[in-house]
C-alpha cells in the first residue's frame, strides 16, 4: 500500500479495502493455541474420545486377526476335502459303510486321494490294571496309510504308520488322546493295551482341524486291526448274528475321507452317495469341513458386537466431553474473542477457530485411540499367536469418527463465539 | 476533504430492560493526524462512543465515517476489514493471550492481514523495541509488569500502522510512571501523522492533549478543539 492515510487526508473516495485474510496455516495454529495453554484440560477431553475409538479398533483388529487365522488355517488345509460317514437314525442301519466303500471312491475320476478309517470296538488301556470302562473316550481306529496325507495331517512327534509298521502292534495317538493318556515322548517305548494285546506308541498327530473325531483316535494299521476284530469275535462266539451286513475279517468304514481336484467338488459330491451305498444313498452323509469353519470365520461373534456398542457409547461420552469443554473455551476466552475482532477477526474466522479447534482435540483423540487400539489388537493377537491384522478400513473409519464426532461437538460452541457481539465479548468478565 | 472519524447525529440506545440511551445525538469530527482526549464523568458515554468510532458497535441513529467508509452500509466483513487496516485500539485491560510471549501478542495484529509469520515476527519485534521493550520480546504476559503489559498493547495496535489508534483509559491500571511512559509513545505516534483518541479520567492529562472532547450524559458537553495543523509528509 501507499504512504498510509495518516495525515494526508485529501481523497475525495474512499480508498477500498481489501478483506481480511486469515492464512490457512495460520487457522490451524490459532485453534491450537487454545490447545496447548490448558494442557490438562486437553489431555481429558481427548481421553474420553480416544477410549471410544481404541474399543472400536482394538475389537475389529482382534475379530480381524482371529478370522485372518482362520482363513490361513482353511487355505493350509485346503477346501476341497469331502468327508463321508453313515447317517445315523430310522433305518441308519448298523452306523457303518459298506466295506468295499474306500475302493469305490477312488474309481472315482476326479478324486485325488481316499483313506478310510474303521472304528473299532475295543478298548484302549494304558495298561492291565485299568478297568475297561475307564478308557477316557479313546476310540481305537483302524487308519488307511493314506489319511495322514489325504488330511493335510502333521505329527507332532514320532512316525506315521508304514505298510510294515501297520502289520504289527503299533500305534499313532490323535492329539487328544496323547494327553488324556500322557504320552509326551515315543522314546521311552511306551506300550497301550488295545484288545488285550500290547501295542507300542510310536507317534503322535498334531490336531486335525477338518476331522477333530480322529483327535480322540489310538491309530493302528488296518491288517493288524483284522486280526483283532477277528480274534474279538472269536472270542465272543454269540456276537455271530450280525455278520449278515459286515462279514467277519471285513472291516466296514466308519467314515471316508477323500481330496478331489477343486474344480469336481459338487461333480463328486453328485455321485458319492450312490458310489458308496448303491442300494440306498439316502444313508450315506457327505460334508465337507472347510464349511463349517468358513461359516464360523464369517459369523461375528456377540462380543464384538458389544464392544463395538461400548465403544460407540464411549465416543458419544466423549463428544459430549468436547461439547462441554469447548462451551467452557468459549465462555472464559470472550475477552479474547473481543480482542480477535478488534484486530479485524470477521465472524467467519472466529468460528473456524473454534471448530478448528475442537477438531484438533478429537483428532489428537482419535489418533491416541487408533494407536491404543492396534496396540491392544497387536498385543492380543501375538498372545493367541495369531496375525496381527488391523482392518484399514478401522483405522481411518475410526479416526474419521473421531472428526466428525469434534465437528458436530465444536459448531455450537464455534456459532455461538461467532455470533458474540464485539462490545460484549470486550466487556470486562 | 475527508475526516478521519466522521460522528453525524449518532445516537445509541441499548436495549434494556431498562433502555439505556448511551449516546443521545453526538455529532463530532476529527480529522487526520488530531490527537484528543475524551473526558467525562463514569457512565456517561465514553466508551459507548469510541466503540461506535472503532465500528466494534452500530449506532441505532446517525452516521458514523471512518476515513469516509460509511459504517451503516457495510457488513461484519467489510468492518472487519477497516478494523483490520484502518483502526489499532488500545484497551484498559490490555487484554493479552495469556500463552503467547510479547512478540507472539504484537505479531497478532497483523494475523487477520495475511501476513507471514516470519514477516509478522520481524515486525513484531521493531515495533516492540520502538516502545521500549527490546529486551522483553519473549516474556509472558505474566512475566511483565502492568506498564510493561500496556506497552505490549501499544505495539499490538500499532504494528500494522493503522490511520487511527483509539485508546479506552489505556493508562487507567498504571501508576504515573507507566502513565507518563504510554502518553509520550502516544505523543510521538501522533507526531509520526497518527490520528488518536484517548479516553481519560486524568485531567491533568486531558489538558496536556492538544483538543479535549467532553462527554456528559451521552452528549458532547464541551469540545474545547484545538486546530492542530496536519503533518504533511
Ligand atoms: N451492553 C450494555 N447494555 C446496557 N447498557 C449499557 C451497556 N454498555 C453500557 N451501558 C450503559 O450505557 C451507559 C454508558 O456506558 P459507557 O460504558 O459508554 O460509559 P463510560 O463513559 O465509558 O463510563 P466509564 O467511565 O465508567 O467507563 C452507562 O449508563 C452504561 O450503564
Ligand atoms: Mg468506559
Amino acid at each position: 500500500m501507499t504512504a498510509t492515510a495518516a495525515g494526508s487526508g485529501r481523497r475525495r473516495t474512499p480508498e477500498r479495502l481489501g478483506p481480511s485474510r486469515l492464512r490457512p496455516g495460520d487457522v490451524v495454529a490459532v485453534g491450537a493455541s487454545g490447545l496447548t495453554t490448558r494442557k490438562t484440560r486437553t489431555v481429558l477431553s481427548a481421553l474420553g474420545i480416544a477410549l471410544g475409538i481404541a474399543a472400536m479398533v482394538g475389537v475389529l483388529g482382534i475379530s480381524e486377526s482371529s478370522r485372518a487365522d482362520l482363513r490361513d488355517q482353511i487355505t493350509a488345509l485346503g477346501t476341497n476335502l469331502l468327508t463321508v460317514t453313515p447317517t445315523g437314525g430310522f433305518g441308519g442301519g448298523d452306523g457303518a459303510l459298506p466295506a468295499e466303500a474306500q475302493a469305490k471312491v477312488s474309481r472315482i475320476g476326479p478324486v485325488e486321494r481316499v483313506a478310510d478309517v474303521v472304528e473299532l470296538d475295543v478298548a484302549v488301556l494304558r495298561n492291565d490294571l485299568v478297568n475297561e470302562n475307564e478308557t477316557g473316550g479313546i476310540t481305537a481306529m483302524a487308519a488307511h496309510l493314506d489319511l495322514l496325507t489325504t488330511l493335510n495331517g502333521e505329527l507332532a512327534f514320532g512316525s506315521w504308520l508304514t505298510e510294515a509298521s501297520a502289520a504289527v502292534p503299533t500305534v499313532v495317538l490323535g492329539s487328544v488322546a496323547a494327553e488324556r493318556l500322557g504320552v509326551i515322548e515315543v522314546d521311552q517305548g511306551m506300550m497301550l493295551l488295545i484288545g488285550g494285546e500290547w501295542f507300542t506308541v510310536i507317534g503322535v498327530l498334531e490336531p486335525f482341524p477338518l476331522a477333530p473325531d480322529l483327535d480322540r483316535g489310538a491309530l493302528v494299521g488296518q491288517p493288524i486291526a483284522e486280526s483283532l476284530v477277528v480274534g474279538a469275535a472269536a472270542a465272543e462266539t454269540s456276537s455271530v448274528d450280525t455278520s449278515l451286513e459286515a462279514p467277519v475279517g471285513e472291516l466296514s468304514p466308519s467314515a471316508i475321507y477323500l481330496r478331489t481336484d477343486p474344480s469336481q467338488i459338487d461333480a463328486v459330491r453328485g455321485v458319492l452317495g450312490s458310489t458308496v451305498d448303491p442300494q440306498s444313498p439316502d444313508e450315506v452323509s457327505i460334508s465337507r469341513p472347510s464349511e463349517l469353519l468358513e461359516a464360523q470365520e464369517a459369523t461375528e461373534s456377540a462380543f464384538t458386537n458389544l464392544f463395538l456398542g461400548l465403544g460407540a457409547v464411549s465416543l458419544l461420552v466423549g463428544g459430549v466431553g468436547i461439547a462441554n469443554v469447548m462451551v467452557i473455551a468459549v465462555i472464559e476466552r470472550r475477552n479474547e474473542i473481543g480482542l480477535r475482532r478488534a484486530l479485524g477477526a470477521t465472524r467467519p474466522h472466529i468460528r473456524r477457530q473454534f471448530l478448528t479447534e475442537a477438531l484438533l482435540l478429537s483428532a489428537l483423540g482419535g489418533a491416541a485411540g487408533v494407536a491404543i487400539g492396534v496396540a491392544v489388537t497387536a498385543l492380543y493377537a501375538g498372545s493367541q499367536g495369531w496375525r496381527i491384522v488391523v482392518p484399514p478400513l478401522a483405522m481411518i473409519g475410526g479416526f474419521g469418527a473421531a472428526l466428525a464426532i469434534g465437528a458436530v461437538a465444536g459448531l455450537y460452541p464455534a456459532m455461538r463465539a461467532a455470533g458474540l457481539a464485539p462490545t460484549e465479548a470486550l466487556r470486562s468478565s | 476533504m475527508t475526516a478521519a472519524v466522521e460522528l453525524l447525529d449518532v445516537v445509541k440506545t441499548y436495549e434494556g430492560p431498562p433502555p439505556v440511551q448511551a449516546l443521545d445525538g453526538v455529532t463530532l469530527r476529527i480529522e487526520h493526524g488530531e490527537l484528543a482526549a475524551v473526558v467525562g464523568p463514569s457512565g456517561s458515554g465514553k466508551s459507548t462512543m469510541l466503540h461506535v468510532m472503532g465500528t466494534l458497535d452500530r449506532p441505532t441513529s446517525g452516521r458514523v465515517l471512518i476515513d469516509g467508509h460509511e459504517v451503516s452500509s457495510l457488513g461484519d466483513r467489510r468492518l472487519s476489514a477497516v478494523r483490520s487496516q484502518l483502526i489499532g485500539f488500545v484497551f484498559q485491560q490490555f487484554f493479552l493471550v495469556d500463552g503467547a510471549t510479547a512478540i507472539d501478542n504484537v505479531a497478532n495484529g497483523l494475523l487477520y492481514r495475511g501476513v507471514a509469520p516470519a514477516e509478522r515476527r520481524q515486525r513484531a519485534a521493531e515495533a516492540l523495541i520502538a516502545v521500549g521493550l527490546g529486551h522483553r520480546l519473549t516474556h509472558l504476559p505474566n512475566q511483565l509488569s502492568g506498564g510493561e503489559r500496556q506497552r505490549v498493547a501499544f505495539a499490538r495496535a500499532i504494528v500494522n500502522r493503522p490511520a487511527i489508534v483509539l485508546a479506552d483509559e489505556p493508562t487507567g491500571n498504571l501508576d504515573s510512571n507507566a502513565s507518563d511512559a504510554i502518553l509520550d509513545l502516544i505523543r510521538q505516534l501522533n507526531e509520526a501523522g497518527s490520528t488518536i483518541v484517548v479516553i481519560t479520567h486524568d485531567r491533568e492529562v486531558a489538558g496536556s492533549l492538544p483538543r479535549q472532547i467532553a462527554v456528559r450524559d451521552g452528549r458532547i458537553d464541551h469540545d474545547a478543539a484545538t486546530r492542530v495543523a496536519a503533518v504533511e509528509r
